[in-house]
């Protein structure tokens, strides 16, 4: 394709075009994903998450300029929410991010969620390979703002930041499970805020807590909107990449990740043998019957179908 | 799957006021749209770097300083170096009606003054996004 060449030297309009392809039609995703996957790998995949509000776009911004100074290339994937009613979208992070527009070494994307549900696009994993490829030295994915529960991020990120903000609750929100764990850093914004000490002892005791860590998570105040904190917040990062790295842990997470990622790919084409199957001459509005009439249970009714797949695969 | 519009909803210029771009980015995004919106005074630069790293299929520009009859073909002008001139650009605002021939001729699709509905604007990026 004459976009991943292009891609591969840099341009950025045929980057956006290749996105855009990998966002539309899966097909084309997987013609582009094998083409470009040995030119993969060689960027650090940072995660910027935490709840709508809690700065996450203007954190983003600061440490994205913080990189660039360094004389590295920067990949944003920013998503916000796609509505369940009309399919459309306000993406609005760009605006915290302002100057980087025009910074040659800064390439920005937003993303809508478009249905999916764990803080991210079913098809940010698409875009940062394909930035990847196109030799961002950092990519930055920034989910959406996330409740408790939406923790994808930890399947496509080397480093975790969790943004918390002072007074969105008490400290049992904490210990809870869920995004409360996933952080590799953990970042008190607005922390010239009444409660920033307070949020951050209680993030603090909460991480005392967990026994079987291997490496315990920083706690590290800014005032995002101010560049407060920010050369502290970078070196904390580096350091997790220097773990990373020394500890095998990288190697291993990224491993991991694939595995989820083989194993869904083949989900999914199970899926369409399975309702193939289902679907042809109603067969399952036939069995349904049965087991409503009690002739049949739902068990006995899978085992048929598992049957009929088998012998014709 | 069809493909989403995208849409770049851009304030160039140094006014302030978005009220409008807001209510357009609201009604793009109830019909179905990706809106992109990149905050007020922005540059022509900055809208046409947005527009290609965001590869949206239009840029719509509000404005309401008097400036657009430089900064409304600059766009234009701008996307064409980039070879990005499949990009539907179309403008809005308080826009003198002496004005929007020149507007055309420079290569704005478009010109929607006030009055025009949300969905006159709608049905106009539906039936005139390129294929690509």
């Amino acid at each position: 394709m004459e976009w991943i060449k292009k891609m591969l030297e840099g341009d950025k309009r045929a980057c956006a075009k290749l996105i855009t392809a990998a966002e539309n039609n899966p097909d084309e995703a997987e013609k582009i994903i094998r083409e470009i996957h040995t030119h993969t790998g060689h960027a650090h995949v940072i995660g910027i998450t935490g709840p709508p509000g809690a700065g996450k776009s203007t954190l983003t911004d600061k440490v994205v300029k913080s990189l660039v100074d360094e004389g590295k290339r920067v990949g944003i994937i920013a998503v916000d929410p796609t509505s369940p009613y009309s399919g459309g979208s306000i993406l609005g992070d760009r605006i915290r991010m302002q100057d980087l527009a025009l910074n040659p070494n800064v390439f920005i994307r937003s993303m809508g969620t478009r249905g999916y549900l764990g803080g991210l696009s079913k098809y940010t994993k698409n875009a940062l390979k394909i930035l990847d490829a196109a030799g961002y030295d950092y990519i930055i994915i920034e989910t959406v703002g996330v409740g408790q529960s939406e923790v994808d991020i930890v399947k496509i990120a080397d480093t975790i930041l969790m943004v918390m903000v002072p007074g969105l609750g008490d400290d049992i929100q904490s210990i809870k499970a869920g995004i409360m764990e996933i952080g590799d850093i953990f970042v008190i914004n607005k922390s010239d805020l009444f409660g920033a000490d307070r949020t951050a002892t209680e993030v603090n005791m909460m991480l005392d807590l967990t026994m079987d860590m291997e490496r315990r998570p920083p706690v590290v105040k800014v005032v995002a909107v101010k560049n407060e904190g920010i050369d502290n917040l970078i070196r904390e990062i580096k350091s997790h990449i220097q773990y990373l790295e020394e500890s095998g842990q990288l190697e291993k997470r990224r491993k991991n990740n694939m595995k989820l990622e083989v194993v869904e790919l083949i989900e999914t084409e199970l899926r369409k043998i399975v309702i193939s199957h289902t679907d042809k001459d109603n067969k399952l509005d036939g069995r349904v019957a049965q087991v409503y009439s009690k002739e049949k249970n739902i068990y006995e009714v899978r085992d048929e179908f598992l049957k009929a797949i088998r012998k014709d695969n | 799957m069809s493909k989403i519009i995208r849409v770049l909803v851009a304030k160039p210029g140094l006014d302030g006021h978005d009220r409008g771009a807001k209510v357009i980015a609201r009604a793009l995004r109830d019909a179905g749209m990706e809106v992109i919106y990149t905050g007020l005074r922005q540059t022509p630069e900055q809208i046409v770097a947005a527009a290609i790293q965001e590869d949206v299929d239009v840029v719509g520009m509000s404005l309401l300083s008097g400036a657009h009859n430089y900064l409304f073909p600059r766009v234009v002008e701008l996307l064409k170096e980039q070879g990005a001139d499949d990009i539907l650009v179309i403008g809005g605002g308080v826009i003198p009606d002496d004005d929007i021939p020149g507007l055309k001729e420079a290569g704005i699709a478009e010109i929607f003054t006030p009055g025009t509905t949300t969905t006159e604007m709608i049905e106009f990026i539906k039936n005139n996004i390129k294929d690509n």
